[in-house]
């Protein structure tokens, strides 16, 4: 980078953070909330990669915006959480394919909302299609086979788009072979939220205003663990099946249940937590047109968990049949949607903290 | 009509640093308070918003500071920037007591961060806020709102109505509308009037008008004057400012910490007239910037211009605002509004003296030119490199020295009799300690150690 690097032509977001940056760069006081700062400071110019790497990197924790004493209606009107808010969304639409549809589900909240619709409709019908027969539990109402022929393309085509969409964000942030110590540090700031800690524990400016509170982060970290204890309750039975040729349904005190019960505790409690927060919170510090897209987002997560506690409380009743067509349309449709959602944000940030550790190291 | 209550315990005049530091400690007294801001809400906290830094005395490491820092080196480096114009006992007791704040300060939702990139050299003395000094006043309004303190924005005291010695009432203006408020005690804590363009012309000149005011458009200073005129004694040279060079472009008000500029030390300065007119490599920028203000501040329409070339353009804190750029050195004059030839003409006769050497951009180098006047005496490498890069200069003022003299338990006084029930802190006392220069963060020491005492002090005379 230099300082006479030609601007590029004006590009929205991209060129507003530019501006914004610069500014923060010739300040420096929120050098200690978070890791976009350090991250910025070590630049002097900002290339359109830097940007998206900051972007990813911001937690939206909103720190920086109440500290600020350049924030409107200041001349400078800076408002670093809602910029980077967009530049990132934009840059999750700009790597995934088709884009297009990236487009639709983050800003649209009908768009999640009709997904969900046909993805409990497709359920249905291929419940009522392939039946079910044979098989106990679930199986009973859709067989083992007929799930894998459902689950496994709707779970590797959106894995394969967000692979070449975070080879694309690599490309364009200019990253270099990771290490394993880049992931450790990345996973290490991942497992503690780090970036929504305020920099000291105290949390971050979410729903109370300037004053800092730590529900965001604990609403957070109950949603990402919920899910992933669910992916891992999922993956355990998996591995039960194929090897260990113990196929569902499973007692209380198996592998899965042990896993998905209080996943899906946590998985529901948080997202709910999540949407309350969001509804307190001020619009206007986020990615304000993906508003409507990333609240469905969180609701289908939502519901996801809590059809599946549904479910399983519901075992051995009529209910079954109908809960099943409901959990596995909303787990359908949250996989489907991975890199055209909000969900894609756990991709890139991942990515984004991979990168600062290796940049810091 | 007003919304507001017409009686109350103490009345805080200001809601800037010190404001809030004694409007919590006569809350915390069980005092009923009320805190008059006369800007709107964004804007409350006056130049605390702008600030970043407290400088404390510890014998210890103490939060974020390092190491120690005690009361001797503390005077010695006042006593250094003042040149001796304060006063020994109160600026002691400002010091010492500076210890004791910073825990105060962290156990009323203040918080610390090392010090910034590019501050190292104060991480032993100054105790930065995370988030800067908004965050800081973020959190004392927090506090005071915890504590039942009331707050009324966009109101302003127009008098203070001072009867025989005592403060019996105050007049102020909300919505329009005049209205008469009355307390037992009153903290005066409304800054300076650094911000009134036409006293600070009266007081340094008409050249005032082309200065820039670094913070807050409110701090007019209309308590200040009222007191004055009401036989209030003063300190504090009424004529002068604290002023630095500042980038030229910045906005009249309120643009704050980004517009100040660390590149002079690596340029030539030079007028409008294309002529240098200082030594630019006199010290290190820390140690000089606070002169420039007052250098430019005597030039033509009061306006510098900061020419380095490529070689430079690396060896300081970026700026808010690019450079003006061009390939050749008549280019920029162009761009800048400087004759094209007076300007080669000086470069050319600063390149013949520079001489070869080392240059270190973090130390005196001792690379100096020779036989110019006036010479640049550290830093001197020949401006030859295109791009050149041309920042403008101006004046920006910080604060004022004139304010109300104060004792040790903060009382303001009139004919050298002490008023019954007027306390100020902040800047609005803050001459009678720093009376010339400044040395980082010390305004904040003062605000809170006064504004603390003073609101002790208020609620022990409510009582």
């Amino acid at each position: 980078m230099s300082l006479d690097m030609t601007p590029t032509e004006p590009q929205g977001a991209i060129a507003e953070a530019r501006r914004q940056a610069e500014i923060c760069n010739a300040c420096r006081y929120c050098e200690g909330f978070c890791d976009v700062f350090p991250a910025m400071f070590r630049e002097r110019a900002f290339s359109d990669g830097d940007i998206t790497q900051l972007a990813n990197l911001c937690h939206n924790c909103r720190g920086c915006f109440y500290s600020c004493q350049y924030t409107p209606p200041h001349d400078f009107a800076l408002n670093i959480p809602a910029v980077l808010a967009d530049v990132r969304a934009e840059s999750w639409e700009r790597h995934a394919w088709p884009g297009g549809f990236a487009e639709l589900f983050q800003r649209q909240g009908v768009a999640i909302a009709g997904a969900l619709v046909v993805g409990i409709a497709a359920i249905f019908l291929f419940m009522r299609a392939a039946g079910g027969g044979a098989g106990e539990g679930f199986y009973a109402f859709l067989s083992h086979a007929a799930m894998v022929a459902i689950f496994a393309p709707a779970f590797l085509f959106p894995f394969l788009v967000l692979t070449f969409g975070i080879r694309g964000y690599w490309a364009e942030v200019g990253g270099s072979p990771v290490r394993w110590s880049h992931f450790a540090e990345a996973g290490r700031r991942t497992a503690n939220m780090t970036n929504l800690s305020g920099g000291q524990g105290q949390g971050c400016n979410f729903e109370k205003g300037d004053r800092y509170s730590q529900a965001r982060r604990h609403a957070h970290q109950a949603t990402m663990w919920g899910f992933l204890l669910c992916f891992a309750s999922t993956s355990s039975a998996t591995v039960l099946h194929y090897v260990f040729d113990m196929p569902a349904p499973y007692g209380l005190f198996s592998l899965p249940k042990l896993l998905g019960v209080p996943g899906g505790i946590l998985l529901t409690l948080g997202s709910f937590g999540l949407v309350a927060l969001k509804l307190k919170a001020d619009p206007a510090l986020g990615a304000t047109a993906r508003w409507g897209g990333e609240m469905a987002f969180v609701l289908l997560l939502g519901f996801t968990g809590l059809s599946g506690l549904m479910l399983y409380a519901a075992t051995g009743t009529t209910a079954v049949g109908w809960l099943l067509a409901l959990h596995l349309g909303a787990v359908l449709t949250l996989f489907l949607l991975t890199p055209y959602s909000k969900m894609a944000h756990g991709a890139y940030r991942f990515a984004a903290l991979v990168r600062d550790a290796q940049v810091r190291s | 009509m007003s919304d507001l209550d017409t009686t109350w315990d103490v009345i805080v005049a200001g809601g800037g640093n010190a404001g809030l530091c004694a409007a919590i400690e006569a809350a915390e007294a069980g005092c009923k308070v009320l805190i008059l801001d006369v800007a709107p809400e964004f804007y409350r906290g006056g130049n605390s918003r702008h600030t970043r830094n407290f400088r404390c005395m510890h014998k210890g490491p103490l939060s974020v500071l390092t190491d120690t820092y005690g009361e001797e080196e503390y005077y010695k480096d006042l006593i250094l920037v003042t040149k001796g114009k304060t006063d020994e006992d109160l600026a002691r007791m400002t010091i010492v007591m500076s210890e004791g704040c910073l825990p105060w300060m962290e156990a009323h939702g203040v918080r610390f961060q090392p010090s910034l990139s590019g501050t190292l050299s104060l991480s032993r003395t100054n105790a930065f806020f995370l988030g800067g000094g908004k965050a800081l006043v973020n959190a004392y309004y927090n506090t005071a709102e915890d504590l039942g303190v009331a707050v009324a924005y966009e109101t302003e005291v127009i008098h203070v109505d001072v009867e025989e010695g005592r403060f019996t009432g105050l007049e102020i203006m909300r919505g329009g509308v005049q209205q008469r408020l009355e307390a037992k005690a009153l903290v005066l804590a409304s800054g300076g009037f650094q911000a009134n363009i036409e006293w600070l012309a009266d007081a340094w000149g008409p050249a005032a008008r082309n200065f820039l005011i670094r913070g807050t458009p409110y701090n007019r200073g209309r308590v200040l004057r009222d007191m004055l005129d009401q036989g209030a004694d003063s300190v504090g040279d009424p004529t002068q400012c604290h002023a630095v060079a500042i980038d030229g472009r910045a906005a009249k008000f309120d643009d704050g910490i980004v517009t100040r500029l660390d590149c002079v030390p690596f340029s030539i300065v030079v007028n409008k007239n294309g002529e240098r007119f200082y030594d630019e490599g006199e010290d290190v920028w820390p140690k000089r910037y606070a002169i420039w203000g007052r250098l430019v501040a005597a030039q033509p329409e009061q306006v510098g211009f900061a020419i380095i070339d490529s070689k430079a353009v690396r060896d300081f804190m970026p700026s808010v605002f690019p450079p003006e750029t061009a390939d050749t050195l008549e280019g920029l004059a162009d761009k800048m509004g400087i004759p094209a030839n007076a300007l080669r003409e000086t470069v050319d006769a600063f390149n013949a003296a520079c001489r070869p050497g080392v240059f270190k951009g973090g130390d005196l180098d001792g690379l100096s030119t020779e036989g110019l006047t006036p010479p640049k005496t550290n830093w001197a490498r020949p401006i030859t490199d295109p791009p050149f890069y041309g920042y403008s200069l101006r004046p920006g003022v910080t604060f004022t020295y004139l304010g109300l003299k104060v004792d040790r338990t903060a009382r303001v006084s009139a004919g050298g009799a002490r008023l019954e029930n007027v306390w100020a802190a902040g800047e609005i006392m803050a001459g009678s300690i720093l009376g010339e220069g400044y040395l980082a963060g010390f305004g904040m020491t003062i605000g809170t150690v006064f504004g603390r005492i003073a609101g002790q002090e208020a609620a022990a005379h409510v009582a």
